[in-house]
């Protein structure tokens, strides 16, 4: 005797599109299905899979994506996916994977296909693209805050660096300059346990750059001390499987800006609250934690790959211009650091001591999805180019070549490490700027900017800072300078015409769109880095110069905070408009069109471009050109 | 009877099975029985079988439906199924009907067990047989098979309460658990389903069972065999 499937046909009658059709047909519907168990991340259909029945989920949840990788969906109990597979000569164009263990119900092509002939609205809910279905796998991606799903152990990049309680203030001191750290660790160094050899260090307090100043130099403390009269005692720690979220709430409660994070009272190494800060999302953190761990360039490349998908779900989760150029700068820096490691292990030690420095966009935390690398080095003063030029020229090369590949493209201008002109040392940078700065020529000075926004990412990083000093200290005393960057900076104009109409691209690939970088986001970071270096900012971020610019009160009344809405607005449509691409699987870019922007984004817009405008005018009367 | 001892041979027995059966009905299916001795799981053509019965006691209660649903690890073919309502010789107690939700008028139409034995056993044939809890259909099907066709029929199923049972009942863990006087997990087919993530199926008919039964048997697999394991190291 033919099966009546009650319990089947009751499920299925609850959920649109079934709940349009009459019960005689959901029975036969019901009696009609195949059913699988799928495990928690097994593939239900991989792409290219034929497809032929019509997919309803009885229980569990399913997760369906782009080609590319990317989420484009994530459906649960009672939703169908496989339809645009069916009405697509059945081939399977998002694949779907199961995101915890689930069943399926799969109701076959010809009872599918009568149905949508039988059933207007059966066939209206499968053949439309629901937004509103989007729209609520979006909504939970944002819901799910990154900071209370990662362990704080994955903030971790460095050791921690620990010194004897046995030791002074002074070793304490040298220990922390030498290691570029703001904060030490003071353990009790336990004898080795029998025979492996391998000491047990128990953390016993924590000293601090605030605690130098607060309670060793200001009140006049004899440095030959024991360290552990000024430190802070049995600090406050994490065990290394908190949440960053609670490590978030722990600091902002007790005021703490460093946390050591412990394994069983070990020291595994030390977070501060700018790398929370820093490190919001989920997945930014989780790709820094990956590149560090990969040992090979290919590998590396893998893990490039999913640096746009991290892009798009920082965007997604709401976060701001700023945040998100953070985000992707230390992707970046990252890369360039393991690759400098990796560089290394295979050269072995570098022969002199170096800095490699990051230059523009990286620089200022501003990076976004396409971006060519600019990069240089700092050679110390021992350099000798017979003996050395060797070691240093394959080390170049195989970050530049290692960089490519993971989608950061060689610099057109080749402002690279590679290029012999720019591994100079420290004395030799020192009068290249001097030169620059003195003897100020704007043709020269054109293809040169860059280099005023300079990061250490590797080696001797204290070089980059001491050289930038030397840089803004140079650069705010010379007038001639100033003039001659403020009159590149006005060379690229906001696409605005003489009515304030947009004015566009007139031919090319990119004919009537706008290019927001040249014509937004990069002349604005040119004029605000003018104002920086005039007033000797040492901030290299457009935002955090913006902010020193104002404290020195050069700025008409007002003009500093509509710039750096203006810039956070600009590049806010700049990245919007780059995660469109990327979820339409285009490649990335710059152009808007402004016809497809809504009235309010276009008078926004226009309202961002004039105060670029306004400000440049401002620029040329600030810093005038004689 | 033989039963399950440590040198016994599923193989072997159905072999000897196929030879020394009388009736064909019991000769055809003990020959399609005789799978592979390395059938592995994902080569597996299952069938869950269910029957709902008016007792716990093959010799004194009956038979009051039968459920079935050929399957694969891949795909449990509800197209398939088979349902069957049977007339029991007895009178029905008020209480049972309760419990199956089946009419009076339903069973008044309904066939004798002995019309559609044969075609129970023809949906058996060549597939490997998944119960929860073997007790009832291995006792209530040979104890028809000797009232109706005069021999006996055992054969190996697959029992997922029985997957169950080793997972949670054995092991030193519980046995300490259950010295302490600690409460096991049950292994009903419902709250063994809960472990796997599998909804809660609201009817209770020996053809929801039988559904219910082959997805839990999916789960079972997919959580703690490789598919390529024999079938043979299933069997009760």
């Amino acid at each position: 005797m033919e099966a009546e499937q009650i319990e089947i046909a009751e499920f299925l009658g609850r959920y649109p599109p079934f709940s349009f059709l009459p019960e005689k047909t959901l029975h036969r519907v019901a009696s009609s299905v195949e059913i699988t168990y799928f495990r928690q991340g097994a593939d239900v259909y991989r792409f290219g899979d034929e497809i032929h029945d019509l997919c309803f989920i009885r229980s569990g949840s399913i997760e369906i994506y782009r080609r590319n990788g990317n989420l484009y969906n994530r459906l649960s109990v009672g939703d169908v996916f496989g339809q645009l597979g069916l009405l697509m000569k059945n081939r399977i164009r998002l694949p779907s994977r199961a995101l915890e263990d689930s069943l399926i119900y799969f109701i076959p092509e010809a009872v599918f296909n009568e149905l949508c002939d039988n059933f207007e609205e059966f066939a209206y809910y499968v053949e439309i693209d629901d937004k509103r279905k989007m729209n609520k796998a979006v909504q939970q991606q944002r819901e799910e805050s990154a900071l209370s799903s990662v362990k704080v152990s994955s903030l971790i990049v460095r050791q921690p660096v620990m010194i004897s309680m046995d030791a002074s203030i002074r070793q304490a001191a040298l220990k922390m300059t030498n290691e570029s750290v703001s904060s030490l660790l003071i353990v009790d160094e336990e004898a080795p346990l029998e025979d492996n050899g391998v000491c047990r260090n128990t953390l016993v307090g924590i000293l601090t750059d605030r605690d130098l100043r607060t309670r060793v130099v200001s009140q006049g403390i004899d440095l030959d001390q024991s360290v552990a009269n000024v430190m802070t005692h049995s600090p406050k720690t994490l065990d290394k499987d908190t949440y960053v979220f609670e490590a978030m709430l722990t600091m902002l409660r007790f005021n703490l800006h460093h946390l050591p994070v412990v394994d069983h009272g070990e020291p595994l190494g030390v977070i501060a609250i700018s790398d929370i800060v820093r490190y919001e999302s989920k997945n930014s953190l989780f790709i820094v934690g990956l590149i560090h761990r990969q040992h090979s360039t290919e590998e590396l490349v893998a893990v490039s790959k999913d640096v746009q998908s991290c892009f798009v779900r920082m965007v997604h989760q709401e976060s701001n211009a700023h945040m998100i150029g953070s985000a992707m700068s230390v992707i970046g820096r990252s890369f360039k650091q393991r690759l400098l490691e990796l560089a290394e292990e295979k050269l072995g030690p570098p022969p002199v001591p170096y800095c490699f420095l990051a230059l523009g966009s990286m620089a200022r935390d501003e990076q976004l999805l396409i971006t060519d690398q600019d990069n240089a080095l700092i050679l110390s003063n021992e350099y000798d180019a017979a003996k050395h030029s060797a070691y240093f020229e394959a080390l170049s090369e195989f970050v530049s070549e290692g960089l490519d590949k993971c989608g950061y493209p060689l610099c057109t201008g080749r402002i690279m490490a590679t290029n012999p002109r720019w591994r100079k040392t420290i004395t030799e940078w020192r009068e290249c700027f001097a030169d620059w700065i003195d003897h100020p020529n704007p043709d020269a000075l054109l293809h040169s900017s860059v280099f005023f926004d300079l990061e250490g990412v590797y080696g001797k990083t204290e070089w980059a800072e001491d050289l930038y000093r030397f840089v803004v200290n140079r650069a705010k005393n010379s007038p001639k300078f100033l003039a001659s960057l403020a009159r590149n900076a006005l060379l690229r104009t906001p696409p605005l015409g003489f009515f304030k109409e947009f004015v566009m691209e007139q031919d090319g690939e990119h004919r009537r769109t706008i290019n927001l970088k040249r014509r937004g986001t990069a002349p604005l970071a040119d004029l605000i880095r003018v104002h920086a270096l005039a007033v000797g900012s040492t901030s290299r971020n457009s935002i955090d110069r913006l902010d020193d610019v104002i404290k020195a009160g050069i700025l008409p009344d007002k003009r500093g905070q509509e710039l750096k809405y203006a810039m956070e607005y600009l590049a806010m449509v700049r990245i919007r408009h780059q995660v469109e691409d990327v979820e339409e699987s285009r490649e990335p870019d710059n152009n808007i069109e402004p016809d497809t922007l809504s009235d309010i984004e276009r008078r926004n817009l226009k309202e961002a471009f004039n105060v670029l405008n306004n400000s440049q005018r401002f620029l040329k009367y600030r810093y005038p050109f004689s | 009877m033989a039963r399950v001892v440590d040198s016994f041979s599923w193989h072997e027995y159905l072999r000897q099975q196929a030879k020394d059966s009388q009736h064909p009905l019991l000769k055809d299916f003990f020959v399609s029985q005789d799978f592979p001795e390395d059938l592995s799981l994902d080569q597996t053509e299952f069938v869950a079988l269910d029957f709902e019965t008016t007792g716990l006691d093959p010799e004194n209660d009956e038979i009051v439906s039968i459920g079935l649903v050929p399957f694969t690890m891949q795909r449990i073919k509800v197209a398939k199924a088979k349902h069957w309502i049977v007339r029991p010789k007895c009178q029905l107690t008020d209480d049972s009907i309760v419990i199956h939700g089946i009419t009076h008028s339903e069973i008044l139409n309904a066939p004798l067990i002995s019309e559609v034995l044969e075609k129970v056993i023809q949906e058996l044939s060549g597939k490997v047989v998944v119960v929860h809890y073997r007790y009832i259909e291995s006792e209530f099907l040979n104890s028809v098979v000797v009232k109706e066709l005069g021999e006996e029929m055992w054969f190996p199923m697959v029992d997922t309460m029985q997957i169950e049972a080793q997972q949670h009942r054995c092991g030193w863990r519980s046995k300490l658990k259950r010295l302490f006087g600690g409460k096991l997990p049950s292994i009903r087919l419902v709250d063994s389903r809960l472990r796997y993530g599998l909804p809660r199926y609201h009817m209770h008919s020996a053809m929801t069972d039988a559904i219910a039964t082959a997805e839990l048997l999916q789960a079972q697999v997919r959580h703690r065999f490789p598919e390529t394991t024999p079938v043979s190291e299933l069997w009760q």
